[in-house]
């Protein structure tokens, strides 16, 4: 008779193994590749020649003078990467702003109606995110219903241009990626007791000091949990910044394209995918310290 | 006091979130009102006409992008779905077990990694299958949607899966039953409204993608997205409108009827 131990751990492994394969194959693997890609020399048409060179790593953020040799820091590059954290913090912040009170707003009505309104902030999350990004363009075009009525009104003579400014990213990032904020806040407040908050009147609170002292540090870790759910998807966004930025501005999902397409350097697109990985790794880190160090705190 | 005091009121939250929520539909409800616009531009109203649709529909390149979509995201969800179930399977209701920390990273991969950073390394790894097998076939797509759709497919059911009460499979297994007979006649029946549920999202997120595939896609496979994405230099005009909104009807619909499926579980 087989031993059961054995047994059991056979059957997981051969229950395991589809799911498995399919990502080492699609998912896991692939980025082993990326990193051996990092370390090998551009060629020509696109592709690799198979020569060991640190020059892609290098050149995430400094270039050589094509003639004298010289190194310097990658100007565009660096323009890119702080484009990106900086709008992918603004976005975060934005969210927030809209997000708790949006959160705090559903977490306080009845009961039965709770369910509704979350469902009508999932429904945007789940239609797809090229629709989402084309409904704010036809709504900030230079032709569009934000400029038509501008000029009816008589406000503005020229229309005002948006698209293809950091503000279209920062107002498209946000419309996308808002319902991120929104749900992790929710969770964290649908168990709030409230009475806590009468208490807190009761000791003469007012508002705000309820809103500072009670609410919020009970639910900081839906906060921190839907400013790191914004944050990283916005840093790897590629398709939004590709529509309302028009390649003028480009953030770093952009600028890896660009080494895969017109500029042809993959190893180059590889030490900056990688390096976009590292970031997102670190912001997830942080986030299950924070959490993670919140709730051995409290339990 | 005239007025009860109302300990949930903050002042100006609720002026923001009715503003949250306006915001969050307008955009989508003028894209969609312009689809039915009988003019050329979408952004000036010009009476009610179906031309967009009409024109979408008889579009032989809209034709292809949408039959491929719909391949690809039945043949990625139906694969995810059913090694989904199996590893929900193997890694629900057990004691912890050597090598679950990894099985769960790689799991979550696809929610954690950047989108265009598994688009690149898809990429760079497919074009190399590419050279040694001469293979350029759909099979790439929905093997590239069926992996990153794993996480979405297998999370409801395993949160279905926890739910379940061990003793029923444990007395069909008491009365002879084989395991096969325990999983399709016990299991199996309880499970479904999970796998419903995780096919449903798998589909989904297969039909909407647009990075992954613009990259691991070859000559000629545009999906539905991809082809959106490929408009966006020419002008524009309702018939992008039109295609967005048919999408959107589908995604609304399974969301909805995901929504209260898992509503009525509780």
């Amino acid at each position: 008779m087989p031993d059961p131990i054995s047994s059991t751990a056979r059957t997981r492994a051969a229950l395991l193994a589809p799911a498995m394969a399919i990502l080492i194959f699609a998912a896991a693997g692939p980025l082993i590749i990326v990193v051996l890609y990092s370390f090998l020399t551009p060629g020509d048409y696109g592709g690799v020649v198979w020569d060991f060179s640190t020059d892609a790593w290098f050149g995430v953020l400094a270039e050589r003078d094509f003639f004298t040799e010289q190194l310097s820091w990658a100007d565009a590059h660096l323009t890119v990467f702080w484009r990106s954290i900086k709008l992918s913090l603004l976005t975060a912040l934005l969210s927030f702003i809209f997000g708790f009170p949006t959160a705090y707003f559903i977490a306080t009505r009845p009961r039965r109606s709770r369910d509704i309104w979350m469902l009508l902030v999932m429904i945007p999350f789940w239609t797809n995110l090229l629709i989402r990004t084309f409904a704010i363009m036809e709504l900030i075009r230079n032709e569009g219903t934000i400029n038509t009525v501008l000029i009816a009104m008589g406000l503005f003579t020229q229309p005002v241009q948006m698209l293809y400014t950091e503000f279209s990213l920062l107002l498209g990032m946000t419309y996308v990626y808002l319902p991120l904020m929104i749900l992790p806040i929710y969770a964290s407040m649908e168990r709030f007791d409230f009475r806590l908050v009468e208490a807190g009147y009761d000791l003469y609170a007012t508002r705000w000091q309820v809103l500072r002292r009670v609410i919020l540090p009970i639910v900081k870790p839906g906060i921190v949990a839907g400013s790191i759910l914004v944050f990283v998807p916005c840093l790897g966004a590629y398709v939004t910044p590709r529509v309302l930025g028009g390649g003028k501005q480009l953030m770093l999902g952009n600028l890896i394209e660009l080494q895969f397409g017109q500029l042809r350097n993959w190893p180059l697109g590889a030490a900056l995918s990688l390096t976009l990985l590292v970031i997102v790794m670190v912001a997830l880190i942080f986030y299950v310290r924070t959490v993670g160090a919140e709730e051995r705190g409290h339990g | 006091m005239a007025r009860s005091f109302d300990v949930t009121r903050q002042p100006g939250f609720t002026m923001i979130a009715i503003a949250c929520f306006v915001l969050l539909y307008l955009p989508i409800i003028l894209l969609v009102a312009y689809s039915f616009n009988a003019g050329q531009s979408i952004s000036q109203w010009e009476g009610f006409s179906l031309r967009w649709y009409v024109s979408a529909w008889d579009n032989e390149q809209i034709q292809d992008a949408t039959i491929r979509s719909v391949i690809i995201a039945l043949g990625a969800s139906l694969i995810a779905t059913s090694a989904a179930v199996l590893a929900a399977l193997a890694t629900t209701r057990t004691t912890p077990w050597r090598g679950q920390t990894v099985a769960f990273a790689l799991i979550n991969q696809p929610l954690m990694v950047p989108e265009i950073v598994t688009a690149v390394s898809l990429l760079i790894f497919f074009s190399m299958i590419k050279v040694w097998t001469g293979y350029t076939g759909l099979w790439y797509l929905v093997i590239a949607h069926a992996a990153f759709c794993i996480p979405f497919a297998y999370m409801p059911i395993r949160a279905r899966l926890q739910g379940m009460d061990l003793n029923l499979e444990q007395a069909g297994a008491d009365l002879y039953g084989t395991p096969i007979k325990v999983f399709r006649h016990i299991t199996l029946p309880q499970l479904w409204p999970g796998i419903l549920a995780g096919g449903m999202l798998a589909f989904v997120i297969s039909l909407d993608d647009v990075v992954i595939t613009e990259f691991v896609k070859s000559a000629g496979q545009d999906t539905l997205p991809t082809y959106m994405l490929g408009q966006l230099r020419r002008n524009i005009t309702p018939e992008i409108n039109a295609i967005s909104t048919a999408l959107l009807a589908i995604s609304v619909l399974l969301v909805t009827a995901f929504f209260f499926m898992s509503r009525t579980r509780k």
